[in-house]
C-alpha cells in the first residue's frame, strides 16, 4: 500500500491505496464520488473524463498513485452554486439521452471551451473525439458545447 | 480490468531510475501510462515492479540550440502538438494522436519505447532522421530512429535503458507534413506516410519520406525518395514516386480487423501523394 494525498473538488484526502488500483476506482470506490462513470475501460470512449492539475484526462488510464499530490475535478465539483454554464447548456440543448456519457462529455467540453473559446463547430467536434455517445446524440452535445461557448 | 499486483515506487532521477530497473529481474518503467496502463489492464505486461519516471522534471520540455531540437521523454504529445520550434510533420502528427485527453497524458519516450506497429510517432522520427538518446548502466548513448526500431513491439534497447530525450533537426527551408488514415475509435494508424522535402532550384532537394500503420515497424521509403530526387514537383512527378511506396512496404504488409492487407495496398500511394503534396506546398 502507497499513502497519497489528492485535492478533490476543493477537498483534501489521504489514503492508503494499492499501486495497481486505477484513478476511476478510486474516485467511484474510495471517495465515493460516482458521477463520474467506467464504460469501455480503454481509454476510448472518454466516460471516465476528469480534470487532473487541469488537463482533461482519461481516469481508466491513470493509476491513483501518478495523482499523488495532484488537484482533481470531477463532475461533482463543476457546479459552483448554480450549475456551471455547459452543464446548463446540456440541459437546455437536451445534450444527452441516456446520460452514460454525460459527465465525461461535460467535463472534456468545459476544458475544450475553456482553452478555446471562439471555437468553431469543426472544433468542437474534432475536440470531442475521445468521446463516445452510445446514443450517437452528438447533434445536440455540440449544440450544448457552442451555446456555454457563448455563455 | 484490474493489473495483477505490482510494487511502485517513484524516480526522482534518471539515475535513480537506472538502478532501480536494472537491480530489478521484473520492472517496467512508467511514463504517461496510455501504453503500459492498458498492458497492465489486459495482463499482457505483469511487472512486479512499476517505476514511475513522471515526476523528473529533467526529462520534460522542449529546447532548441544551434539548428537542433531537443524533446525530452517525458514530454506530451499535447506540448509537442502545440510547439512551434518541432518541424511541421511532427507537431502535425502529434495532433492526430488518439484524442485531447490522450495527448495530455501521452508522452514521446512512452510512445517510441512501446513500438507499436499502429502509433504515429516511429513514422515521423524515421522521416526526421531522429537521434533517440538513452541512459543505461554503461552511460549515455544515442541510438538513429532508423536502427531503434528492430520489429512488432521490440526496439534496440538495452535491459535497464531509460529513453531521456530525442533530438531532430530544426526545420529551416524544408516543408513537411503527416497525412495517415485511421482507426476511427483508437485513432491509431492504419497507414501514415511522413515527408520532409526541401526545394532548390525548382527541383525536390533533401526528401525524407517513412510509412507506418502498415508494416510490423515503420520503414523508410527509399524507392519514394529515389523516384522524386531532383524532380520538379508537380502532380505528375508526385503520383509517380508515390506509387514507388508499394516496393517500400514490401511483403510484410499487416491485415487485421481494421483493415485487410489488400485495403492497405490500395491506399498507400494515395496517401504518400497527400504527404508528398502537403510537404511540398510547405516548402514554397
Amino acid at each position: 500500500m502507497t499513502a497519497i494525498n489528492v485535492v478533490v473538488n476543493g477537498k483534501s484526502y489521504t489514503r492508503e491505496v494499492e499501486p495497481r488500483l486505477l484513478l476511476v476506482d478510486f474516485i467511484r470506490d474510495t471517495l465515493s464520488l460516482t458521477g463520474t462513470n467506467i464504460a469501455c475501460d480503454t481509454s476510448q470512449c472518454g466516460a471516465c473524463t476528469i480534470h487532473l492539475d487541469g488537463q482533461a484526462v482519461k481516469s481508466c488510464t491513470v493509476l491513483a498513485v501518478q495523482a499523488d499530490g495532484s488537484t482533481l475535478t470531477t463532475i461533482e465539483g463543476l457546479a459552483n452554486g448554480k450549475l456551471h454554464p455547459m452543464q446548463q447548456a446540456f440541459w437546455d440543448q437536451h445534450g444527452l439521452q441516456c446520460g452514460y456519457c454525460t459527465p465525461g462529455m461535460i467535463m472534456a467540453a468545459a476544458k475544450l471551451v475553456e482553452e478555446n473559446p471562439e471555437i468553431t463547430e469543426a472544433e468542437i467536434r474534432h475536440g470531442l473525439e475521445g468521446n463516445l455517445c452510445r446514443c450517437t446524440g452528438y447533434q445536440n452535445i455540440v449544440a450544448a458545447v457552442a451555446q456555454a461557448a457563448k455563455a | 480490468m484490474y493489473p495483477s499486483k505490482f510494487d511502485y515506487v517513484r524516480a526522482q532521477s534518471v539515475e535513480e531510475a537506472v538502478e532501480r530497473t536494472s537491480s530489478h529481474s521484473n520492472a517496467k518503467l512508467l511514463a504517461g501510462g496510455h501504453s503500459l496502463i492498458p498492458a497492465l489492464k489486459l495482463r499482457l505486461a505483469q511487472p512486479d515492479l512499476l517505476v514511475d519516471l513522471g515526476r523528473i522534471a529533467a526529462l520534460k520540455g522542449i529546447s532548441r540550440h544551434n539548428g537542433t531540437v531537443s524533446v525530452g521523454a517525458l514530454t506530451t504529445h499535447a506540448t509537442c502538438a502545440a510547439s512551434d520550434d518541432l518541424p511541421k510533420v511532427w507537431s502535425e502528427a502529434a495532433g492526430l494522436i488518439g484524442d485531447p485527453q490522450v495527448r495530455n497524458r501521452g508522452t514521446v519516450g512512452g510512445n517510441i519505447a512501446h513500438a507499436d506497429p499502429a502509433s504515429d510517432l516511429p513514422t515521423v522520427l524515421i522521416a526526421l532522421g531522429a537521434q533517440i538518446h538513452v541512459q543505461g548502466t554503461a552511460g549515455s548513448r544515442a541510438i538513429p530512429a532508423d536502427e531503434f526500431f528492430v520489429d512488432l513491439f521490440t526496439t534496440s534497447l538495452e535491459e535497464g535503458e531509460i529513453i531521456t530525450r530525442v533530438e531532430v533537426p530544426a526545420e529551416s527551408n524544408q516543408g513537411s507534413a503527416y497525412t495517415k488514415v485511421f482507426n476511427p475509435a483508437s485513432r491509431y494508424a492504419i497507414l501514415g506516410v511522413a515527408a520532409q522535402v526541401a526545394i532548390a532550384g525548382g527541383v525536390c532537394r533533401q526528401l525524407r519520406v517513412a510509412a507506418g500503420g502498415s508494416t510490423p515497424k515503420a520503414i523508410r521509403a527509399h524507392h519514394v525518395e529515389a523516384a522524386l530526387q531532383g524532380q520538379p514537383l508537380n502532380d505528375t512527378t508526385i503520383q509517380h514516386a508515390a506509387a514507388a511506396i508499394a516496393e517500400d512496404l514490401g511483403e510484410e504488409v499487416i491485415g487485421d480487423m481494421y483493415a485487410s492487407a489488400a485495403y492497405r495496398r490500395s491506399i498507400a500511394a494515395q496517401i504518400a501523394a497527400r504527404a508528398l503534396s502537403a510537404a511540398a506546398a510547405r516548402a514554397r
